[in-house]
C-alpha cells in the first residue's frame, strides 16, 4: 500500500471531522433528554403568591400632627426588630456608624429648603419620621455600580439586593436623604433578638428601608405603618381611590427636597 | 554496560516517588479522603421523602436552584415557587431548607468541607441551631 503524505492528511481531516461530528450528537441528544424533564412532568414555576399585596406605585403620608417621641420609637422599633437591624450598646455604639431604617428628626433637618422664617413652635419641635423615600426618580440606583440597588418597576420600591453590594457607598453619597446605612463591622453581635424569618446582612454592604417588602408579599403592609396609630398611610399612588390618594386630595402634603427632581414617594402632613 | 542493578533500583525509587499519592492514599487514607461523607436526614426531613426534586437533583443542582430562588425572590419579589410535582414552597433559604434539614452540620457541612467548597450563605441567613 502507497503511503503519502496526501493520503495521511485525507485520513486525519476524516477523523477529526468524525470525532467532532460524534461528540456533538452526543452532547445534543444528553441536552433534549434532560430539558424534557426525567418523567416529563411540569418545570418548576415561580409566582407572586395569591396573598401578595400589588400596587403601581407604593408610597405613604405621614400625618406630623399624630407624631410624638413614644410613637416614634414604637415604629422604629417594630421596623428594626423584624429586619434584624443592629443597636449596638455602649462601648461598640459610635454616632457615626449608627444604622437605621426609620429615625424620628426635626423639621429643620427633615425640610431643609423650606426656610420658614417664623416657624410655628410645635411644628418646629415635633418629631418627623423620616424613612427612604423610595424616589420615583432614585439617585441611588443611577450611582450604584453592580445594580443592587434597583427600582422594581412592578410596584415602585426601591430595593438592595444585598448579594450584590460590594460596600462602595456611592449610593450613600448619591442618596440627599441620609437614609441608607452601612454595616462597619460584622452587624450580628449586636442584634439583640434575631428574627428567623429575615436574613441579617454582614460587614460591609448597605441597607436602607424595603418598604417591607417581605410583608407586602404576604398581604401585609409595613411594619412601621402597623405600630403608627393611624399616622402613617400606605397605598398606591397611582390609583386615585386609594388611602393615600384620597387624604392627598384633602390636606396639603410637602415632600422632602422636592427642588432635587428625585420625586419620593413619601408626603408630609404639617 | 553493568550498572543495571543501579538503574533498576533508581527507577524503583523513581516510581516510588512519583506514585506517591496514590499509594499513600491507598494505606492510609482509606478513613477521610476517599470516601465520601454521608448526610444525615433531620425526621422531618426523612417524613416528607421528596424534597423539592429527585434527591439525584437535588444534589448536581441545588446550588443553581438557590441561585435562581435568590434573583427571583429579590429582584422580581415573586415569592412563590411551584415545584415538578405541583406542589407549592417558599422560595426561602433559611424558612424553607432549614425548615426540614434544620440540621445544617450534618447536612450542609459534611459535604461542603468534603468538597472544600465554602459557600457565605451564612453570613446574613440564619439556620436553626444558630438562632436557637
Amino acid at each position: 500500500m502507497e503511503n503519502s503524505r496526501r493520503r495521511f492528511l485525507k485520513n486525519a481531516g476524516f477523523s477529526v471531522l468524525g470525532v467532532g461530528a460524534g461528540s456533538m450528537l452526543i452532547g445534543l441528544s444528553a441536552h433534549t433528554a434532560k430539558a424534557a424533564g426525567p418523567d416529563g412532568g411540569q418545570r418548576p414555576q415561580f409566582s407572586m403568591g395569591d396573598k401578595a399585596m400589588e400596587a403601581e406605585r407604593w408610597g405613604m403620608v405621614v400625618d406630623t400632627r399624630k407624631l410624638n417621641d413614644s410613637l416614634c420609637r414604637k415604629m422604629q422599633e417594630a421596623c428594626h426588630s423584624i429586619h434584624n437591624v443592629p443597636e449596638p450598646v455602649g462601648e461598640s455604639a459610635r454616632r457615626d456608624q449608627i444604622i437605621k431604617w426609620i429615625w424620628p428628626t426635626e423639621f429643620k433637618h427633615a425640610f431643609p429648603g423650606q426656610e420658614v422664617e417664623f416657624l410655628a413652635e410645635d411644628v418646629a419641635h415635633r418629631p418627623i419620621v423620616v424613612l427612604c423615600n423610595h424616589c420615583d426618580n432614585p439617585p441611588c440606583v443611577q450611582a450604584c455600580p453592580t445594580k443592587a440597588t434597583f427600582k422594581r418597576e412592578r410596584d415602585g420600591i426601591v430595593m438592595m439586593d444585598f448579594h450584590r453590594c460590594i460596600g462602595c457607598r456611592f449610593c450613600m453619597a448619591a442618596c440627599p436623604f441620609g437614609s441608607r446605612s452601612f454595616n462597619f463591622r460584622d452587624p450580628r453581635p449586636d442584634i439583640e433578638d434575631e428574627n428567623p424569618d429575615f436574613p441579617t446582612r454582614m460587614r460591609g454592604v448597605v441597607e436602607k428601608c424595603n418598604f417591607c417588602a417581605e410583608r407586602l408579599a404576604v398581604g401585609k403592609k409595613p411594619a412601621c405603618v402597623e405600630a403608627s396609630d393611624g399616622a402613617l398611610t400606605f397605598g398606591d399612588l397611582n390609583d386615585p381611590d386609594s388611602d393615600v390618594r384620597k387624604l392627598l386630595a384633602e390636606q396639603y402634603a410637602i415632600r422632602r427636597k422636592p427642588n432635587l427632581g428625585t420625586f419620593p414617594s413619601v408626603f408630609y402632613i404639617v | 554496560m553493568n550498572d543495571k542493578n543501579k538503574i533498576i533500583a533508581g527507577l524503583v525509587i523513581f516510581f516510588l516517588a512519583v506514585l506517591f499519592p496514590f499509594w499513600f492514599n491507598l494505606i492510609f487514607g482509606a478513613a477521610d479522603a476517599s470516601t465520601a461523607p454521608e448526610t444525615e436526614l433531620t425526621d422531618k426531613a426523612k417524613k416528607a421523602e421528596t424534597c423539592i426534586a429527585e434527591t439525584e437533583d437535588m444534589r448536581t443542582e441545588h446550588m443553581q436552584i438557590l441561585d435562581q430562588w435568590r434573583d427571583t425572590v429579590v429582584r422580581d419579589g415573586q415569592r412563590t415557587y411551584v415545584a415538578e410535582d405541583g406542589k407549592e414552597y417558599e422560595p426561602s433559604l433559611s424558612n424553607t431548607c432549614m425548615d426540614c434539614h434544620s440540621n445544617k452540620e450534618k447536612f450542609c457541612d459534611r459535604c461542603h468541607n468534603y468538597a472544600s467548597v465554602d459557600p457565605y450563605c451564612w453570613d446574613c441567613h440564619t439556620y436553626p441551631e444558630e438562632t436557637e
